[in-house]
């Protein structure tokens, strides 16, 4: 092991030693809303107060996941997270730094032997909630940095690039193309120069893992970034992070530089002639420019409009260069492959979709908040077990993935094993991971209308379809929910769905009629029941378009089995 | 029409443009950064104006209808000066589905304005975000800076009066 | 965008018909070439593509995506369709998408009889526009000396913004905003009469599709494009290198 970094362990063990109790306060973007930086002063204060600041320290971490209980607050007197406490005001500081020596509080008390706690299994997480992202000693303690060393002394490039085959690792931005693949693409391409650019425009309304994982653990993207322009041969690196996620710009720029200083960016990183630099480009509020080559649009300092593929990025990217382009939850499970082996990764998970994924909880459920499972972990036991059950006592009516690229998902599909292939088998996506939990009072032809609005307004206007096409689709659904349809706008619709589905220049076009095709196949219903009297009779009367609107509530969806 | 050159002066002595030259000198004068540069301009300015967008053009040597065009392409540049206080309001999935659509049309209709406008006294602007990432919380809304989660409409609208009550007392002391 | 490619001949087929193409080929300048039609309005010869109208669109087989013509290159072994009903049936409803979302009345239109719309309007076959009319609030720019915008007729093919930036070199045009509210400017959305970049050269009117960009003066029908300058000048660019 580099000599460095051992030297940074050591002392961080020997800090940590000196003390009896450590006070963990959560401060990612959601404990922060609620007070968490007053919390951490006032335990601060309460800590000197009683003279204690020789036995207890008091750190400022990332998130420990459960939103929902939030502001957090763990407590370890020798084990990590022994105790947990939810739900904190600043008022609390007394009797948290009080009982330290004693028995936990029993009123603030967050049980941890719960499944949320127990049936997570985290590699991308890691280090979320235990760790200062503010402090690149605790990350090095943490085994941080050793993948990159392991990678640029130990293997070379076709090796490190092996071993993500083997892993498995699929892009967790949503497309699910394997990453060992693009890495090979990017590296085989000719170009002077090559670039790797970090995906950080998390724009999935409902998601919120990578803003998580960048204000928790910056220092992963960027020893994952480091090792993949190792492997395809970049020396420079940008991270595209949404201008509306201040903290995590904040947390990476200090990142980076803790970063440089030690040595793990810049030249000739840990004595090797391996070079890579990183920096941040801000993305301005334009879901679009998730897309690739939007983002790489939008870097070159342009509108974020897309244009068609191939050439892909891997081979015509920033500046016409080869450019690989990961996603922040792809990039944050590098280091853990490299570090364990793709073989240990490629353990996990199901035939076809490997390792764990990250989900963001939200909408009418319990836990809301960040988890991590396997692939293939079952919808009913990430809701019922690990995310608590429907808040409220509501039954779950359906649960919707992949934003507004993605669909609804019928309760009556629990069972189905979270992986690509299966959500897409009905009618959804991975997507990034955003999981909203819809119970029997949401309306489906509502949902469609939120997303296809989202579409409408995000679309970058460059080609016709989406641009045009959006709206119009837009307009029949307000038709829907207004109760003021005709069967003839159901045909319309379904039309146009067809339409911008197949001739829209990028993905966000070719994916913003899922959330209409996804709810039209299991609540077709709803939108017959959204038809006047008048239309529908009328409509009958028309031999060509024989769908009346009884025989259709009588309708019911077609189920398939996935396995 | 400015030639080319790095050294066009800025359309005042304004020491807030020294954090804009110092953003494009360290992208090297080159249109790449003309988003980043826009950023600097709205965080020491609080939006884009005409003259700014003329000396950004200038400096960058770029086209000023290619600026006009990607500075109202991206959401977050505003080309109008914002209200002394801002409340976003998030519009995510969780946020939607958590009831903010209603709080946002009681909004308006207390302040008479529609979302992304200001109040005719310039006191508070209201605009809504894609989604602020904070889903656990939802609703979820941003006076002023400040994060709040878990809204409902009196909590909201309370939190509305104190923002601009305390604007209207520190009117008053300035003009008194 | 291109991409730099070595000369060698491809073997493949259009709508049956073997073709040989070099790899520098595009389908679109295929097909042109051995006189198979492919509906355009955003591509122009001698700009760049951009790939935006979709009404290139075309089948190959073995690749469920359509692709658009004039930006895919011509790879051996590849059989193009480029007329099946379904390609049709989607150029339909672009056009019709294009019809509904400004305000084309073309009985009052300068370029009635000389629309790129129009005409691709009625070679396939268009004879109502399926979807409901957007009907936009749009305004008339006429405060050039010599020409007028008219945003009702513009379909934001954006040749305007391209023949100037990469033609004349002026970039007077781009396009403000996003989706739908997408509009053609010129220097900072301002009166053309007053964007001190334009040069008057009225290359963007020449190459208009619609009546969206016309001279002055002209009547219902009167505007009559002349683009013979677009191959002059790029021969002539070729002949200085």
């Amino acid at each position: 092991m580099y000599e460095r970094l051992e030297e940074i362990t050591l002392a961080e063990q020997e800090v940590a030693e000196r003390y009896d109790h450590t006070v963990n306060v959560c401060m990612a973007a959601g404990c922060m809303s609620s007070q968490s930086g007053a919390i951490k002063e006032a335990i601060d204060k309460e800590v000197e107060a009683n003279g204690l600041e020789r036995w207890c320290r008091v750190r400022g971490v990332g998130c420990m996941g459960l939103c929902a209980h939030g502001p957090l607050v763990a407590v370890d007197n020798g084990k990590p997270a022994e105790t947990m406490y939810q739900y904190v005001t600043p008022e609390d500081a007394p009797a948290i730094v009080g009982s330290l020596d004693t028995a936990p509080v029993e009123r603030l008390r967050c049980p941890t032997d719960v499944p949320f706690f127990q049936r997570q299994h985290k590699i991308v997480l890691e280090n979320s909630g235990l760790i200062d992202p503010e402090r690149i000693e605790e990350y090095i303690a943490a085994d941080g940095y050793t993948a990159l060393i392991k990678a640029i002394t130990e293997m070379s490039p076709a090796e490190v690039i092996d071993e993500i085959i083997t892993s498995g690792l699929r892009g967790r931005g949503g497309g699910g193309y394997p990453t060992g693949l693009k890495w090979t693409t990017v590296a085989k391409s000719d170009g002077e120069t090559k670039y790797v650019i970090c995906n950080a425009d998390e724009g999935d309304p409902g998601a919120f893992m990578d803003r998580s994982v960048l204000e928790s653990d910056p220092h992963r993207i960027l020893e994952g970034m480091a090792i993949a322009g190792y492997a395809i041969g970049a020396s420079q690196g940008y991270i595209y992070v949404r201008g509306e996620y201040p903290l995590a710009v904040a947390r990476l720029k200090t990142a980076i530089r803790q970063a440089r200083r030690v040595n793990m960016l810049g030249s000739g990183i840990a004595g090797t002639p391996f070079a890579f630099h990183i920096d941040i480009r801000l993305g301005a509020g334009a879901f679009v420019c998730g897309e690739e080559t939007a983002l790489i649009a939008s870097i070159e300092g342009r509108r974020g409009q897309p244009r068609p593929r191939p050439p892909y990025p891997a081979e015509y990217g920033l500046w016409g260069q080869p450019t690989l382009i990961n996603n922040v939850e792809t990039l944050a499970s590098v280091a853990p492959i490299i570090r364990n082996g793709g073989a240990w990764y490629a353990g996990m998970g199901t035939a076809k979709s490997k390792g764990t994924k990250v989900f963001a909880l939200a909408g009418s459920i319990n836990n809301t908040g960040l988890i991590e499972v396997p692939m293939g972990t079952s919808l009913r036991e990430i809701i019922y077990e690990i995310g608590g059950g429907v808040s409220g006592g509501g039954k779950c009516k359906a649960i919707q993935t992949g934003g507004p690229s993605g669909g609804c998902i019928p309760a009556d599909f629990l069972d189905t094993p979270v992986d690509y292939e299966s959500l897409s088998a009905l009618g959804s996506i991975m997507g990034s991971g955003g999981m909203i939990v819809m119970d029997e009072t949401a309306s489906m032809v509502d949902v469609a209308r939120f997303f296809m609005e989202f579409c409408m307004t995000e679309s970058c206007g460059r080609c016709v379809p989406c641009r045009v096409g959006t709206v119009h689709m837009h307009n029949l659904l307000d038709k829907f929910s207004r109760k003021e349809a005709t069967p003839h706008d159901l045909v319309l619709l379904e039309k146009l769905c067809d339409m911008v589905r197949n001739t829209s220049l990028c993905g966000l076009g070719q994916t913003a009629p899922n959330p209409v095709m996804s709810t039209l196949r299991y609540f077709r219903h709803e939108y017959m029941a959204a038809i006047t009297e008048e239309a529908a009779d009328l409509f009958v009367l028309d031999p060509a378009l024989s769908v009346s609107r009884n025989g259709a509530t009588q309708r019911a969806p077609k189920l398939e089995v996935a396995s | 029409m400015p030639l080319r050159n790095e050294k066009v002066e800025p359309p005042s002595d304004d020491k807030r443009w020294r954090i804009v030259q110092a953003t494009m000198q360290r992208n090297g004068f080159e249109r790449d950064g003309l988003i980043e540069t826009l950023h600097t301009v709205q965080e020491s300015f609080g939006y884009l104006d005409d003259d700014s967008l003329r000396y950004v053009a200038a400096s960058l040597n770029a086209p000023l209808s290619q600026v006009y065009g990607v500075s109202t392409f991206y959401h977050l540049f505003s080309l109008k000066p914002a209200g002394r206080h801002a409340c976003v309001v998030c519009l995510g999935t969780a946020c939607y589905i958590k009831g903010m659509p209603a709080l946002l049309k009681e909004i308006e209709k207390r302040y008479g304005i529609k979302a992304g406008e200001t109040t005719a006294d310039g006191h508070l602007s209201l605009l809504t975000a894609r989604c602020l990432g904070a889903c656990g919380l939802a609703p979820v809304a941003v006076f002023d800076g400040n994060i709040a989660g878990k809204l409902d409409m009196a909590e909201a609208l309370n939190r509305l009066q104190e923002m601009t009550t305390v604007a209207t007392e520190v009117e008053s002391v300035r003009e008194a | 965008m291109k991409r730099p490619f070595k000369t060698r001949v491809k073997t493949l087929t259009i709508d049956g018909m073997a073709v040989g193409a070099r790899e520098d080929e595009t389908i679109l300048e295929l097909a042109q070439a051995n006189g198979i039609f492919i509906p355009t309005l955003c591509h122009l010869e001698g700009v760049h593509d951009i790939g935006a109208c979709r009404l290139c669109l075309v089948e190959i087989k073995g690749t469920s995506k359509l692709l658009p013509a004039c930006m895919t290159y011509a790879e051996e072994g590849m059989e193009v369709i480029t007329d099946s009903e379904r390609l049709l049936t989607y150029r339909r409803q672009v056009l019709d998408l294009l019809f509904s979302e400004r305000n084309h009345v073309c009985a009052v239109c300068v370029s009635n009889g000389h629309c790129e719309l129009q005409w691709l309007a009625e070679k396939l076959g268009i004879s109502h526009v399926g979807v409901p009319y957007l009907y936009p609030q749009l305004a008339v720019d006429a405060s050039h000396s010599f020409y007028v915008l008219d945003h009702n007729r513009c379909i934001l093919c954006t040749r305007c913004v391209r023949v100037c930036d990469e033609i004349e070199g002026a970039h007077t045009w781009d396009v403000m905003g996003r989706g739908v509210e997408c509009r053609v400017i010129s220097d900072l959305n301002q009166p053309w009469g007053t964007a001190d970049s334009c040069t008057r050269c009225g290359k963007c009117v020449q190459v208009c599709p619609t009546g969206a960009l016309f001279s002055k003066g002209k009547a219902v029908a009167e505007m009559t494009k002349k683009r013979e300058f677009l191959p002059y000048l790029q021969l002539m660019r070729e002949g200085r290198k």
